[in-house]
């Protein structure tokens, strides 16, 4: 890519973060929705664990769990189910038409969408701590912000690449996110740790395909246990590994779609 | 890159096709949307596609506008193959199309056209002047602060035709620009697409319609396509004169019942139209014919139906006469059938 082109994406993908942020602010309602729910979800957990004399940390990783699940509802809902509606009003054949980059439109989507979920992700975060007295235990902070970036490219990288393939979809873009919230909630370990021995080894296997298992895994590492780097690299090179895969792959799977959508009519809804 | 030789030089056709084949997957059968499509369209011409539903109008859009790939043939745009150079082409179109409304209706119309202008890298100070003066030229600046999901149909239509504007497009493309809008404001908006492609001398414009009027009105030529061939491709003017020698006969008459299917195959006549219209219990009917003295056989064939004539006029020839000249029928039954498929 030519250096004016590359000036040129980087504005889209800027363009459509605002456009993402200004909507965002716009619609404050629905913070309490999903402040709310998540933290009487995440109490009904930390409650279970103190019944039955979890240890501590439990009701930490629980904390933790909500937190970076705002993201993934994100991405989910935000990214991959997000093409599917931009379809629908006319807004893909738009960004078609453009001489632009696709990518910086799944790139200004990506980031808009962290944005907007820090906010409400912090907001559950300190309220989890507050209501539950969760200790918190973070000796390396640069650790910690390190695994939570990663986590978070890795997790974005996925979306945009669910984006790609759900682009010649309708309603089953939209199923299959739905689909995919619930067993990635489990398998991620979101509300006990997956990767304890007490979890079968198939379930180990599988919760391992996703990034957010490592991510969370690293985080209550790092954030509860007070541990540092040295326990957690494994994590790091997993998630470092999920992204430098899982971009190119979406910028593939993008190019790919968009062909076969071109060769198969199926890019836009107009003509139904 | 192909070009057109002429008294300045080498200069590519605004759009050219040849021989353009798309042929879709249908349910049951393949469906072919486009028959072997050939067009050239000039730079500064304001070039009509009109045919009824289901003609391939939108389809061949999307071929030009790089959002589909032809089956077989080819397709330039400034220039550019549609299929190998999508890039360039992208950079000189803009495609708006009607009954479509893209943007975010959480934004104002300010925003959304601020945003749209982004993705051809318009500066934000020239992005800015130029939202002003489109919207101002279109008459809605005063919703510019409006949040898009409050506008009405037509104020929507209009931020859909600012944003084809915004990035200067050398060669336009309106899919039915002005369906679903009211009278006026249609009338408006046609007026506006000619003078900008007069004001931007070369600015060309291609639109499909099935509006009659539309085509007539606007286009400096129009193509009449149906079922995916292109039946003829002229100026309006000389379209409609090639069916001087023909007469051009309308009937109002009682019932909505009467059929004038009767006509089909009768010797002399070349097609007709019938439109129904059940408030007023009545059907108008139009027949081209080689002579007047062929309605008179229509007459008194009417006459033996018990249909009463309320009026009888001679018409001057309309495209929509091109169209039943060609077809044998108007487009009211086409859309009837076209549901169908
Ligand atoms: N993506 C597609 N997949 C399958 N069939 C299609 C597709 N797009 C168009 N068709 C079919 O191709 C034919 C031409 O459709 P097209 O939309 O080009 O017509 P049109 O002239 O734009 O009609 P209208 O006035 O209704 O917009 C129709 O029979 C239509 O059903
Ligand atoms: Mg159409």
């Amino acid at each position: 890519m030519k250096r004016e082109e590359l000036v040129h994406n980087l504005k889209v993908a800027y363009a459509r973060l605002w456009v993402r942020l200004k909507g965002g602010y716009r619609e404050p309602e629905w913070l309490v929705a999903e402040l709310v729910i998540p933290v009487i979800t995440l109490s009904a957990y930390v409650f279970l664990y103190k019944m039955v004399n979890a240890p501590p940390e439990y009701a930490g990783f629980v904390i933790i769990g909500g937190t970076m699940m705002a993201f993934w509802a994100n991405v989910l809902w935000g990214m991959s189910a997000q093409f599917y509606w931009e379809k629908e009003v006319g807004n893909l054949e738009v960004y078609l038409v453009a001489p632009i980059s696709r990518m910086a439109i799944l790139l200004g989507m990506a980031i808009g969408g962290f944005v907007n979920t820090v906010l409400r992700a912090v907001a559950i975060f300190i309220a989890g701590i507050l209501i539950f007295q969760v200790p918190i235990a973070i000796y390396e902070p640069l650790t910690a912000l390190l695994i939570f970036f990663l986590t978070i490219g890795a997790l974005y990288a996925l979306g945009m690449m669910f984006a790609s393939l759900f682009m010649l979809y309708g309603r089953e873009a939209w199923h299959t996110a739905s689909l995919l919230q619930e067993p990635i909630q489990f398998l991620s370990g979101t509300y006990f740790p997956t990767t304890s021995q007490v979890v079968p080894y198939m379930v180990q296997l599988l919760s391992s395909l996703i990034p957010l298992t490592f991510g969370l895994d690293g985080i209550r590492k790092v954030a509860i246990l007070g541990q540092g780097i040295s326990d957690v690299w494994l994590n790091i090179i997993a998630l470092v590994v999920f992204i430098v895969v899982l971009l190119p792959l979406a910028r593939l799977a993008l190019n790919f779609m968009e062909n076969l959508g071109k060769k198969e009519g199926r890019l836009t809804l107009r003509w139904q | 890159m192909r070009f057109l030789v002429s008294a300045r030089g080498l200069m590519p056709h605004a759009v050219e096709t040849q021989n353009v084949v798309r042929v879709f997957k249908g349910n049951h059968k393949p469906v072919k949307a486009l028959d072997k499509v050939s067009i050239t369209i000039e730079e500064g011409e304001i070039f009509g596609l009109l045919g009824p539903n289901g003609a391939g109008k939108t389809t061949l859009i999307k071929i030009l506008t790089t959002l589909l790939l032809p089956t077989s043939g080819e397709a330039y745009v400034g220039g550019f193959n549609v299929a190998k150079e999508a890039h360039k082409v992208r950079q000189v179109i803009s495609l708006v199309s009607g009954g479509e409304t893209p943007g975010y209706g959480i934004l104002s119309a300010n925003e959304n056209l601020w945003f749209f202008s982004q993705l051809y890298g318009l500066p934000s100070s020239t992005a800015k002047a130029e939202i002003k003066r489109l919207m101002a030229d279109l008459e809605f600046d005063e919703y510019a602060k409006t949040r898009m999901s409050k506008l009405s149909t037509g104020y929507k239509q209009r931020l859909n035709l600012a944003r084809g504007l915004l990035n200067n497009p050398t060669i336009l493309f309106l899919d039915e620009p002005t369906l679903g809008l009211d009278v006026l404001t249609s009338k408006n908006m046609r007026s506006y697409i000619v003078d900008w492609a007069k004001r931007e001398k070369k600015g060309t414009v291609l639109l499909t319609t099935h509006y009659m009027a539309e085509a007539d009105e606007m286009c400096d030529r129009v193509a009449i396509i149906d079922r995916g061939r292109i039946l003829a491709c002229d100026s309006p003017l000389r379209l409609k004169q090639n069916l001087k020698e023909n007469v051009i006969i309308k009937a109002e008459v009682s019932s909505v019942q009467a059929d004038f299917s009767f006509v089909e195959g009768m010797k002399g006549v070349i097609g007709y139209s019938q439109t129904r219209s059940i408030q007023t219990d009545t059907t108008s009917f139009k027949v081209m014919v080689t002579e007047e003295r062929i309605f008179s056989n229509i007459m008194s064939k009417l006459e033996e139906q018990n249909v009463k004539i309320l009026s009888v006029n001679k018409a001057e020839p309309t495209l929509e006469d091109v169209y039943i000249s060609l077809v044998g029928r108007g487009f009211e039954q086409e859309e009837g059938a076209a549901h169908e498929t």
